[in-house]
């Protein structure tokens, strides 16, 4: 088998990043569109850090870190809005969730 | 990097460990039981950081283990604990348009692909190679040097969203 290059793991993030829009964009559930922008930031991540080896500096590291606080942030509040909804209006499914459409 | 420093076993551990985090992923967004689906991100969270130990990344990869499927994950367990289960299973999984969302991320997935194929020679051959051993170190001169300012907004960043989350999920302020 060939060397792994870099280009491996992009296509590897692309396929992760892929897969995070397609639960984004399809499933109901709101606990598992926010588990798919984690898979989308993930995937970020890890093109970020296959380009920080491929450049061999550290600056690529350092951006993924800021991006695991900025996922931690977002996770927490999504979940906060999540159960505040729940509280609200007893359910969980996106399509249902249209109090602002008209 | 001289071919003596590359770890013989390399390209198997990248196709085992790309398999998981992609059947994972797959898992994540195809199962009914929304603890399944998290069972299924913790264990491409833990491939994706073996990806990253193979990227001469240690630091980050123990970061994405701690906080992601330490801190991250038990968030998402304990949420969906609290939000009842029972009924969600039963109901329809998908929205109405998904064909139109899985057609989308087919063709995104193929611009990628396209795009990488085009520009597969933009992309030097041999990766460089990094100083071993300090990479903790580096990354935390790094962070409290060039990145300072960006350091704090982040902290300032999290302190926000602890307030914002606690607002949000209290009953009464």
């Amino acid at each position: 088998m060939a060397e792994i290059s870099t280009l491996h793991y992009l296509v590897v993030a692309a396929a992760l990043f892929v897969l995070g829009v397609i639960g984004v964009l399809t499933r109901r559930n709101v606990v598992i569109v926010l588990m798919s922008i984690e898979l989308i930031l993930n995937a970020v991540n890890l093109n970020l850090v296959a380009f920080s080896r491929m450049w061999g500096g550290l600056h690529g590291q350092i951006f993924s870190i800021f991006i695991v606080v900025d996922a931690a942030a977002e996770a927490a509040v999504g979940l906060g809005i999540l159960i505040a909804f729940f509280r609200n209006k007893e359910t969980i499914n996106v399509d249902e969730i249209d109090l602002l459409k008209w | 990097m001289n071919p003596a420093m590359t770890p013989v076993a390399t390209p198997f551990f990248f196709y085992l460990l790309s398999g998981l985090a992609i059947l994972g992923g797959l898992l994540v967004i195809t199962r009914r039981n929304a603890v399944h689906s998290a069972l299924a991100l913790i264990v491409t969270l833990l491939a994706v950081a073996g990806l990253y130990l193979m990227l001469y990344a240690p630091f980050v990869a123990g970061v994405q283990i701690i906080v992601y499927a330490g801190g991250i994950m038990v968030l998402f367990l304990f949420v969906i604990m609290l939000v009842n289960l029972e009924r969600t299973i039963r109901e329809r999984q998908f929205n109405r348009i998904w064909p139109v969302g899985l057609v989308a991320g087919c063709a995104l997935l193929a611009l990628f692909l396209g795009v990488y194929a085009k520009g597969k020679s933009l992309f030097p051959e041999q990766a460089r190679g990094l100083a071993e051993g300090n990479n903790t170190q580096q990354i935390g001169e790094m962070l409290y040097g060039n990145y300072m300012f960006a350091f704090e907004i982040a902290s300032l960043l999290l302190l926000v969203a602890i307030l914002g989350a606690v607002i949000m999920a209290k009953k009464r302020i």
